[in-house]
């Protein structure tokens, strides 16, 4: 048995209070109150406020994204506001949206994974389920923007009796396999982080048919040290390979316009661009599920506030990345001396059109940011809501700045036109918010919302070298 | 359906710590079929166990390696061999061109390779162990640490053995039934 811990003692072997780092879990909990703790959520009944959120974001997904899909399906792109010479439009820039919300989920799940931050176990989980639901939407759109979507499949390198196959040079190709790969890697990442939470829930449950799904989901994981052994291993792989994938998936879509001719675009820094960009966006929408589901969820003193702030801390390095880019990027339109970068970057922010979304960008990306300086600020969970939110819509404006902003106004006046979205890209854009939120509250209510495993072996309790983890003296 | 064969026994511990030592007398004791159950990965208890470096890390190296060459042959099949493709006056084939294609897959294969290798040599996923019908063994997901030594080992003895479980401080000592 475990001798009996002199907390006393403990006291007086602990660094100062100054020195010592935060415990992971507030209130030093044992293994078993922690167990209950973080799998209360998905056996207690279905709370109120779940299906208050539920209820429209189950009708945006069922109802009006159908509809929206359908109708553009079957009549065309021309349904939405995409016309000569804005070809691209609401479509591409909620795409690179979708695709930048998914990163920050990967960073914080595998990336911090890498580097041993203790404290992403409690919020590993929540992100990597925010990358899986978005970069499912961001993979719908370039799937129905082709126009006939029936053909998708040409895209994929398969035999046909046309004997064509996809032109394996092109950015917008390699788009194809890299939001595929990046699709499947983090749903294959984040399923098998549950496996083991899936057992936890096995033997908790309590009525015959929870036991048996999720004996099914767990897949008679047992928790011996061999399968953790290979299961540790399998992990730390699939950890490296999720975080090349941040740096390749944004960084191709950034090929998508760097490899075009047009002023705006034809930059060597978007690859960089776009992966920061994404970060930076997608711990915004981070802030935003954190701050709300920590509440909802109850979940206040596993999600503590310092894990909170470490969010915010690392949103406004990204955030300054990004601030400094544009200034880079500003700077490269004035020194190549080229008038008509010049000229797209003046029109950026002083032109007739789309100027509001230019200011939209400096005044979000770059002011709001810098409130996070701020200890205060980043402490105040409102406000870490609302700035969470403000990001996600000043990183939309980007996209529609670098998107629509090259494209409306080229090099020959006579090609210039204007871009107006319709309801059916509004529609779109609503259905899909819809239905990432109703993916994610099923993720919520259903699924372990937090790492249930990784957790406990963050505690003192779960080290086996500490005296709280029964440690022996003169031992281990 | 029940029937006398046993599959071990099983003790439970309170803590990491006292599991870690426990492991550490029973591995002196000269057995080599049994093996611990956790709620989370004890740091240390692979080297008690003997457990070399994992073999998924290979499964996943042949998985990406074969992923990566595998794209490079098809790009040259499809774009030089079986319909030749002249993009922008450059050359039919040249292997740098495939890189990008070849590395996003080999993190496909890599990635699946991680997965299935972790399957395969797990034995996931099954649908049966004899542990799993064991009540008590409900807590090894959650606060308990157990220790099952195997009735094959040679040296397992229903008395002695138990004995050994009771002196480093196991609880709640039991048999496990091999089922059908």
């Amino acid at each position: 048995m475990a001798e009996s811990v002199n907390i006393e003692e403990l006291k007086k072997l602990a660094p100062p209070a100054e020195l010592r780092r935060a415990p992971v879990i507030e209130g030093n909990q044992g293994l078993g109150w922690l167990t209950d703790k973080l799998s209360a959520f998905a056996e207690a009944k279905v709370p109120l406020w779940w299906w208050i959120l539920f209820v429209p974001a189950a009708f945006a997904a069922m109802v009006i994204f159908p509809t929206c899909l359908f109708y553009q399906v079957f009549t065309g792109v021309g349904v939405w506001g995409n016309n000569h010479p804005d070809m691209w439009g609401w479509d591409i820039v909620n795409f690179i949206w979708w695709v930048g919300v998914a990163h920050a989920g990967t960073l914080i799940s595998a990336m911090l994974f890498l580097t041993r931050q203790h404290w992403r176990t409690t919020i590993g989980r929540m992100a990597e389920a925010m990358t899986v639901f978005s970069v499912a939407m961001a993979g719908l759109y370039p799937a129905i923007h082709v126009g006939r979507a029936w053909f998708d499949w040409f895209m994929f390198p398969i035999p046909n009796s046309n004997g064509n196959w996809p032109q394996f040079k092109s950015p917008l190709m390699w788009d194809v396999f890299a939001v595929n790969t990046y699709l499947m890697v983090s749903s294959l990442f984040w399923f098998m982080g549950m496996i083991p939470d899936f057992a936890v829930l096995r033997d908790r449950a309590t009525t015959r048919i929870r036991r048996t799904i999720f004996s099914l989901l767990a897949m008679g994981w047992t928790g011996s040290a061999w399968q953790w052994h290979n299961y540790e291993k399998a992990y730390v792989v699939l950890c490296g390979l999720c975080t090349l994938l941040v740096f390749t998936v944004s960084s191709i879509v950034g090929l998508d316009f760097c490899t075009s001719q047009l002023a705006g675009w034809h930059a060597t820094i978007f690859p960089l661009y776009f992966v920061i960009g994404a970060v930076f966006c997608g711990f915004g929408m981070m802030l935003v599920l954190l701050t709300s589901l920590r509440k909802l969820c109850g979940l206040e003193s596993i999600i503590t506030r310092s894990h909170i702030d470490k969010v915010a801390k690392l949103t406004l390095v990204s955030g300054l990345i990004i601030d400094y880019i544009y200034l880079m990027e500003i700077f490269i339109a004035w020194y190549s001396g080229d008038p008509y970068e010049r000229w797209v970057f003046g029109h950026r922010f002083f032109g007739q059109s789309y100027w509001y979304f230019g200011w939209m960008l400096i005044g979000i990306n770059v002011c709001v940011t810098q409130l996070l300086w701020s200890k205060k600020i980043r402490s105040n969970l409102a406000a870490l809501f609302v700035i969470g939110l403000l990001i996600n819509v000043g990183m939309w404006s980007e996209r529609f700045v670098i998107v629509v902003g090259s494209l409306y106004q080229d090099f020959l006046p006579a090609n210039w036109g204007k871009y107006h979205p319709t309801m059916w890209d509004v529609g779109l854009y609503v259905g899909t918010l819809g239905a990432f939120f109703m993916l994610y509250l099923l993720f919520v209510k259903f699924l372990p919302v937090i790492a249930i495993s990784e957790v406990k072996g963050a505690t003192p309790q779960g080290d086996p070298h500490h005296p709280l983890g029964g440690a022996q003296k003169g031992g281990h | 359906m029940k029937n006398d064969k046993v599959y071990g026994l099983m003790a439970e511990f309170d803590s990491p710590g006292a599991l870690l030592g426990a492991a550490e007398k029973i591995r002196d004791n000269g057995y080599h079929r049994w093996e611990a159950f956790t709620p989370f990965p004890i740091h240390g208890l692979d080297k008690v166990l003997g457990y070399k470096n994992s073999l998924v890390g290979w499964v996943s190296l042949a998985l990406g390696a074969g992923a990566f060459f595998s794209v490079v042959g098809l790009i040259w099949f499809a774009n030089d061999f079986d319909y030749p493709l002249i993009v922008g006056g450059k050359p039919m084939f040249s292997p740098p061109m495939t890189f990008v294609p070849a590395y996003i897959l080999m993190i496909m294969g890599a990635a699946l390779g991680a997965l299935l290798g972790m399957f395969g040599i797990n034995q996931l996923p099954r649908l049966h162990h004899p542990l799993l019908f064991k009540k008590r063994f409900e807590l090894a997901s959650r606060d308990k640490f157990v220790i099952v030594i195997g009735a094959t080992d040679e040296k397992f003895c229903a008395t002695e053995t138990r004995k050994l479980l009771e002196t480093i401080g196991g609880a709640n000592i039991g048999i496990v039934e091999e089922r059908e």
